[in-house]
């Protein structure tokens, strides 16, 4: 399953990723268009700042996932046709908002106006690349395999180790 | 992904571009996408060094600014800011034509005579000077000094605007606050107050704007009327437009850019190097071609073929086959030198304040303008040496007959063959008895989000369908010279009767044979105001002002802050204008509501924004329909 992952050092904060976010979660899907949408377009991941750096947070679709077990009326649910995205339908939700308060990365949020319902990350089914992933300006957010992502990490530190033995 | 131009030249230089691997403005373009929401938006504020500040479309973020500047009134001072930026250039090439005249007249620049006396006489008596028993270098020097105290801090209103437009407009412009008195000076006072903690009222900021575009108005009016003085008025010229104007067996020349100040007198010098490029091998001699608005100054004044424009000036470069670009200014995109890395192509700039990494800069000042064209001509020649005939792809096919060179005075010469008397009776009475249904001006450039000339294309079709009179500027007129949309066998494919009967009746008059183009093409972009003196002169005779006119204007793939400028003023001068492009002010609400609709309650103008060419040309249409309803011969 593909999943995202953040190069944090190459986040520049500019928060194109939480717009693309919010008209790919629009019924029209057009920036023009889904800015005048009622209910209100919602983005599921979130620019968080620390620092003077921008740490761009999203859902992690975790195997024991808090929101999924503290869900009481079904609404979350795991997508297994799609490699266990953890998924979230609203006609199902009654907003009680327990999964905000279980998800240890605060990444579920809550629709605007209208009815009470909560809102995640679901990978954008429509797309083969997410739609931040693909908004991303500097390629901070990468949508790849867990184990593909760990190979460029470990050939990175490899570098690091080999320059400092002098190989 | 949408296809990238329907221009029959372009496709053709594309896919050997594909083919080879020549990256273009539509791969950088690919490379961008998608983009920034806050800068589509216009909701980003990045005038302080607080900033910059972002505006939360959706509503969850942040809505106000570190200052507290709200969404309209950050999308407000980035359009105002937009406004002055097209007006800086549009009369930054007033100016330089402006200190041209004043050289001249003082014997400063031989090779800038005057050369429509009747049009310096003409422009003299309107702004008040007496010309009566002056010389012309006398006359020229007055014209040239008033020309450039129009820029500075005058202590009446602009007289370039003021003897130009309708005394109901000047009106309506001193009721609201919005007459320029110096263009400098309004350009100026935008970025006043549009700075940290100014103006934050959006409305006002609006109306800054509005002031900031009748200078551009003032601007661009000066610069069509020095150019006629100095290159002459433009009368009707036969040629052809696209790639395939450029010769295998010439030397090939490219002027791009804006200002005639230069390309005019390549123009009237590039055949005296005809020898020379023969004896370098070009069997032809020198072929001089245009690109963008200063192929247009030399298509009207001399019949120079245009190429190519705005998006795909790229293309001249990719066939193989030019051997120098020689620029001035505006719209010359940076790229065309790497472009040009690949090939023997000399890409040349000419003035101080435009250079681009790559090129090689030959210095051009007035006083040797001659000697200056020549050495360019001559760059291009030793080019042409290099040149390997192997990689030359010019499409042929593309090359189409084109009429230009409609001037006001043009057309208003041609419609005096059928009215002697009252020249404007015969347009006033076509309108009245709806064989025209209005008149509709096409200007503005090709925007790389929109398939080349796509919108130009599919409106001009419809509307002409519809009976609307077309007049274009710019790479609008351009576009449609590539596609043979100037002549009048375009005329007898797309006109509506009425419209074939007029163009019909004033193409016999004027002893063509057969109809006028389909088309008008009136000029450069800084020549619309050509097309407003007619409709003012239109309203003047009907004795109502200009947001009375059944007369629309569309930039259907505009791109420039000078279209900016531009569609302000129109707006202004109280037409209905088209925009296909959606510009940065969907951001804030009551900006983009003001100047699609309440603006109408004060100038009569508004924006109509429509992406959809055949939608857009319906509405357009009804506009018509509402003001001919106004007028009483609904």
């Amino acid at each position: 399953m593909k999943e995202i992952f953040v190069r944090l050092d190459k986040c520049n904060g500019c928060r194109g990723c939480e717009i693309a976010c919010a008209v790919e979660h629009s019924a029209t899907k057009n920036l023009f268009a889904a800015i005048f949408e009622s209910p209100r377009p919602h983005r599921r991941l979130y620019v968080e700042p620390f620092h003077e750096r921008g740490v761009p947070i999203l859902c992690r679709q975790c195997e024991d996932a808090p929101c999924l077990a503290a869900c009481i009326s079904g609404a979350i649910w795991r997508d297994q046709a799609r490699g266990g995205v953890v998924m979230q339908r609203g006609e199902r939700c009654i907003g009680c908002w327990t999964c905000i308060m279980v998800c240890p990365y605060g990444v579920i949020g809550r629709q605007q106006n209208g009815r009470r319902i909560a809102l995640k990350c679901d990978l954008c089914p429509d797309r083969e690349t997410p739609a931040c992933v693909a908004a991303c300006p500097t390629r901070a957010l990468v949508y790849t395999e867990a184990e593909a992502w760990a190979k460029g990490m470990r050939q990175g530190a490899a570098t690091t180790i080999a320059a400092a033995v002098g190989r | 992904m949408t296809a990238r131009s329907i221009c029959p030249g372009t496709n053709a230089v594309l896919a050997v571009a594909e083919r080879e691997g020549y990256a273009t403005i539509w791969d950088r373009y690919q490379a961008q996408l998608p983009q920034c929401g806050f800068g589509l938006l216009g909701s980003c504020c990045r005038m302080c060094l607080q900033g910059p500040c972002r505006i939360d479309p959706f509503g969850e973020g942040p809505q106000v600014g570190n200052c507290g500047a709200s969404a309209d009134t950050i999308v407000a001072r980035n359009l105002a800011r937009m406004i002055a930026g097209g007006t800086a250039a549009h009369s930054g090439h007033a100016k330089h034509l402006a200190h041209t005249l004043w050289k001249s007249a003082h014997g400063q620049a031989s090779d800038y005579p005057v050369k429509d006396e009747a049009k310096l006489r003409g422009v003299a008596a309107r702004l008040g000077i007496a010309p009566d028993d002056k010389e012309t270098p006398e006359l020229a020097a007055e014209v040239a000094e008033m020309a450039l105290a129009e820029f500075s801090e005058r202590h009446a209103p602009l007289a370039w605007a003021a003897t130009t437009v309708t005394k109901g407009r000047v009106e309506t412009f001193l009721k609201y606050g919005v007459v320029p008195f110096g263009i400098d000076s309004a350009i100026a006072e935008v970025m006043h107050r549009t700075t940290y903690g100014v103006d934050a009222d959006p409305v006002n900021v609006l109306l800054g704007g509005v002031k900031c575009a009748l200078a551009d108005y003032a601007g661009m009016h000066m610069a069509t009327d020095l150019a006629d003085i100095l290159f002459g008025t433009p009368k009707p010229v036969v040629t052809k437009a696209n790639l395939g104007v450029l010769k295998a067996e010439a030397v090939n020349v490219a002027v791009h850019g804006h200002n005639p100040v230069l390309s005019d007198v390549i123009a009237q010098v590039y055949h005296e190097l005809d020898e020379e490029a023969k004896a370098a091998g070009a069997k032809e001699g020198v072929n001089l071609v245009g690109i963008c608005c200063t192929g247009n100054e030399v298509l009207m004044r001399h019949g120079i073929p245009p190429a190519t424009h705005s998006v795909s000036q790229e293309m001249a470069i990719l066939t193989g086959a030019l051997d120098a670009m020689v620029v001035d200014y505006q719209c010359v995109m940076p790229a065309v030198a790497t472009a040009a890395e690949c090939f023997h192509t000399k890409i040349i700039t000419t003035l101080p304040i435009a250079k681009i990494p790559g090129a090689v800069h030959v210095d051009f000042s007035e006083e040797r303008a001659r000697e200056a064209a020549k050495e360019v001509i001559r760059l291009g020649i030793e080019a042409y040496q290099r040149r390997d005939p192997k990689r030359v792809n010019i499409p042929l096919d593309a090359a189409k007959p084109a009429v230009a060179g409609f001037s006001t005075e043009t057309i208003v010469g041609a419609l005096s063959l059928v009215n002697k008397e009252d020249p404007l009776k015969p347009l006033i009475d076509n309108i009245v008895n709806g064989n025209l249904l209005g008149v509709c001006l096409f200007a503005g450039c090709n925007n790389v989000q929109v398939t080349q000339d796509q919108n130009f294309m599919a409106m001009a079709k419809e509307l002409a369908k519809a009976n609307v009179l077309l007049l274009a500027t710019g790479c609008g007129a351009g576009a449609y010279a590539r596609h043979g949309m100037l002549t009048p066998e375009a005329t007898d494919e797309y006109a509506g009767p009425g419209l074939k009967a007029v163009l019909t009746a004033v193409g016999q008059a004027a002893g063509l044979g057969g109809p006028l183009p389909l088309i008008l093409h009136m000029g450069s972009c800084v020549d619309n105001t050509r097309a407003a003196d007619v409709a003012v002169a239109v309203a003047n005779k009907l004795g109502v002002d200009l947001d009375k006119l059944p007369v629309v204007a569309s930039a259907p793939e505009a791109t420039t802050e000078k279209a900016v400028a531009i569609g302000t003023w129109a707006v202004a001068a109280g037409l209905p204008v088209h925009v296909g492009i959606v510009p940065p002010v969907l951001g804030g609400p009551t900006v983009a509501k003001v100047l699609t609709q309440d603006v109408k309650d004060l100038f009569g103008g508004y924006f109509i924004v429509e992406a959809d060419p055949a939608v857009a040309a319906g509405k357009l249409v009804e506009a018509i329909k509402e003001r001919r309803k106004g007028l009483g011969i609904g």
